[in-house]
């Protein structure tokens, strides 16, 4: 079952990858990280369909995508 | 090894080569164009890299790259050049790299003109490139000399992993005199060489090493990062200005009324001057620093025999050697300065005149 | 499961110090990858600039040098020249490379010195808040041309690529964009190829990117990659210039 996953260590919280997937399940979660970033996060991973976009555009690379 | 009568700029060339310098990237200046012209000719025989870069600015930045490396790596220029480099000059100094930087001084400020002079004795020794750093100096004053540092150099440079500049001048540079040169290290010996620094240089992960991260780097910038680290250039300072001070003394004995003190090419017309004056029955002594950095201090200090009333610095140029020998001297003794500019020489008779007045005073 | 896209090894597991949004990070992560894919890892290093990346060299998990503002080509050529066994990259932006280092890139290339330069345009500079540089764009504002770039007082934005490309020795240039996900995935075959032709000692290979500064543009991440796409892509045009590897010259 395919899966992204947000290390908020890394998530800076720029929404790219947001905008970027083609499903539309990533979402700013309602917490925050050290930095005090609102980093992303899917919130319906069975819609995903590791297109890796969420990937491809993420500048931290603080995604992985699983399949 | 029979000697070989050779111009300056080419023995110090062809004498890098055999301490195995196997990169030099420079740009033409005169007058120490004869050297880049050497290393064109020779570099390629003995497969080494020989490099014109577009300018003196990015000469010395392949300097950085390849000492980044941990290879024997020269680059030569004359005065207008090192100011080019100035820059380069602090981030080697600041990323601790290795290197030989030969500045065949002229006269200036500015573009100056093309003879000899000794105007740059403050930016190699003092600074020139911004922040707290040191050259090692080394200042020859015959062709044999010039050569013989380039070896010095390259292992000083090794040693402590600092930038190292032999400042000669456009007559060093010039004139021809008869060279013995040392034996020409071997490629294994060079080979060596290149790997004596794999504790922090640049060079391949082998198969199943611990993966390094060496970075070749100046930039600290965390304050208190910065701090530790210029800290322990200093302590590095301390242990060069402990060990590597070298001086030749010249006619010292407790009969001398004047102690001078001159450097490189200006050391040589002094001697004669001496010599005349000895011949004459006056006891004059010199003491000539053979490295500018670290500077003999105490050596000066010493040599001040019970019956100098005089201490006199000869240079060509306004006085900068002679701020060195005021604090050397702390006072004892007067010091006196005579030097000339515009890329002139002064000749032994115009030393002996300034030296006889001291007498008749 | 199996991951299918992760951190490539070539990276360190450092955060970077980009502002949120730019794209500095993705171009990094495209050149680590391209390491990666090609085994070069034990064989590569790189010279990070003075700019916003002057801290690249923290980033990759191999030797780096870092270089005065400009000199990184001049560096990567003493590196290269040092260690023929290495391969080297520099990475630049548009004060390092196009004011500043002018001479140095021009005659790296001019020499044909085996280094793939990956040069970052955003038309602005970044690190030092936001004055103009030489690839600022036509009545642009920024710190240092507040009434807009008057293109009658100071000239116009430079564009590299086509500079390079008068030169005989560059073996590839390209100009490609971070701006979207495609541009992305062209960009990385543009890398990829850097690398590779890098690896098999053909010469010169130069990859632009056009990018975006969200801070000093005062936008957000997604607007600023919108007006990237419509104010600099008219500007510098994306595309290939020169590839003596498949006879498109």
């Amino acid at each position: 079952m395919p899966k992204m996953t947000v290390d908020p260590f890394y998530c800076k919280g720029c929404g790219v990858c947001i905008v970027s997937c083609p499903k539309k399940i990533i979402r700013f979660s309602e917490k925050i990280n050290e930095k005090g970033y609102h980093y992303a996060e899917c919130f319906d991973q069975d819609q995903c369909i590791a297109c890796k976009m969420c990937y491809i555009n993420c500048p931290e690379v603080a995604i992985t995508v699983w399949k | 090894m029979s000697k070989i009568l050779m111009k300056g700029n080419e023995a110090i060339a062809e004498a890098a080569i055999r301490s195995g310098c196997r990169l030099y990237f420079a740009y033409p200046i005169t007058p120490q164009s004869e050297l880049i012209e050497y290393m064109a000719r020779m570099m390629p025989k003995v497969n080494g890299t020989f490099l014109q870069a577009e300018s003196e600015v990015s000469a010395i930045n392949m300097v950085y790259g390849a000492a980044g490396c941990g290879k024997r790596v020269m680059t030569s220029s004359s005065s207008p050049g090192i100011s080019l480099k100035a820059e380069g000059l602090s981030y080697l100094a600041g990323a601790q790299l290795p290197c030989v930087i030969v500045n065949v001084q002229r006269g200036g400020p500015g573009l100056g003109d093309i003879q000899p002079a000794q105007g740059d004795y403050f930016q190699a020794t003092k600074g020139g490139g911004h922040g707290d750093y040191r050259l090692i100096c080394l200042a020859p004053s015959s062709v044999q000399e010039f050569a013989d540092m380039a070896s010095e150099a390259f292992d000083l440079a090794d040693k402590y992993r600092n930038p190292v500049m032999i400042l000669a001048d456009g007559m060093l540079g010039q004139m021809m005199e008869p060279v013995e040169f040392k034996p020409a290290l071997t490629d294994e010996e060079i080979e060596e060489l290149g790997e004596q620094h794999t504790d922090w240089c640049i060079h391949p992960n082998q198969d199943g090493d611990l993966k390094h991260h060496h970075e070749i780097n100046s930039l600290e910038i965390d304050p208190l990062v910065l701090e530790q680290h210029v800290i322990n250039l200093y302590k590095k300072y301390a242990e060069i200005e402990e060990n590597e001070q070298r001086h030749e003394e010249y006619n010292i004995s407790d009969d001398n009324e004047i102690l001078c003190v001159a450097w490189g090419t200006a050391s040589r017309v002094v001697k004669s001057a001496i010599n005349e004056l000895k011949a004459e029955g006056k006891s004059i002594g010199m003491i000539r620093p053979i490295n500018v950095w670290p500077y003999p201090y105490e050596a000066i200090a010493k040599a001040i025999g019970p019956n100098v009333k005089q201490v006199y610095v000869f240079e060509l140029n306004t006085g900068q050697m002679l701020d060195d020998v005021k604090i050397a001297v702390e006072g004892k003794v007067p010091v006196k300065f005579w030097g000339k500019v515009g890329g002139i020489v002064f000749t032994p008779a115009e030393i002996k005149e300034k030296l006889e007045e001291c007498f008749k005073e | 499961m199996e991951k299918i896209a992760y951190r490539p090894e070539s990276l360190r597991d450092v955060p970077f110090t980009y502002c949120p949004g730019c794209m500095h990070g993705v171009a990094h992560r495209l050149i680590a990858e391209a390491i990666d894919e090609q085994g070069l890892i034990n064989l590569m290093t790189g010279v990070a600039p003075v700019g916003c990346s002057v801290f690249a060299y923290k980033f990759f998990n191999f030797d780096m040098a870092q270089a005065a503002h400009g000199r990184a080509p001049a560096v990567a050529t003493g590196m290269k020249r040092a260690r023929p066994d290495m391969h080297v990259f520099t990475y630049q932006g548009d004060g390092d490379l196009a004011a500043i280092g002018t001479a140095e890139i021009v005659h790296a290339a001019n020499r044909g010195e085996q280094m793939s330069v990956f040069f970052v345009n955003n038309a602005i500079y970044g690190m030092t808040g936001g004055q103009m540089a030489p690839t600022t764009l036509p009545d642009m504002k920024t710190t240092t041309s507040p009434y807009g770039r008057d293109t009658d007082d100071i000239g116009f934005p430079i564009r590299v690529c086509e500079l390079l490309d008068t030169l005989v020795a560059p073996y590839y240039i390209e100009r490609v964009s971070l701006l979207s996900t495609p541009d992305i995935i062209k960009a990385k075959r543009a890398v990829s190829k850097a690398i590779q032709y890098n690896k098999e000692g053909r010469g010169f290979t130069f990859v632009e990117f056009v990018s975006t500064c969200p801070t000093n543009w005062g936008l957000d991440p997604v607007q600023s990659r919108e007006w990237a796409r419509e104010n600099m892509l008219p500007f510098f045009k994306l595309g290939l210039f020169r590839d003596k590897g498949e006879g498109a010259e």
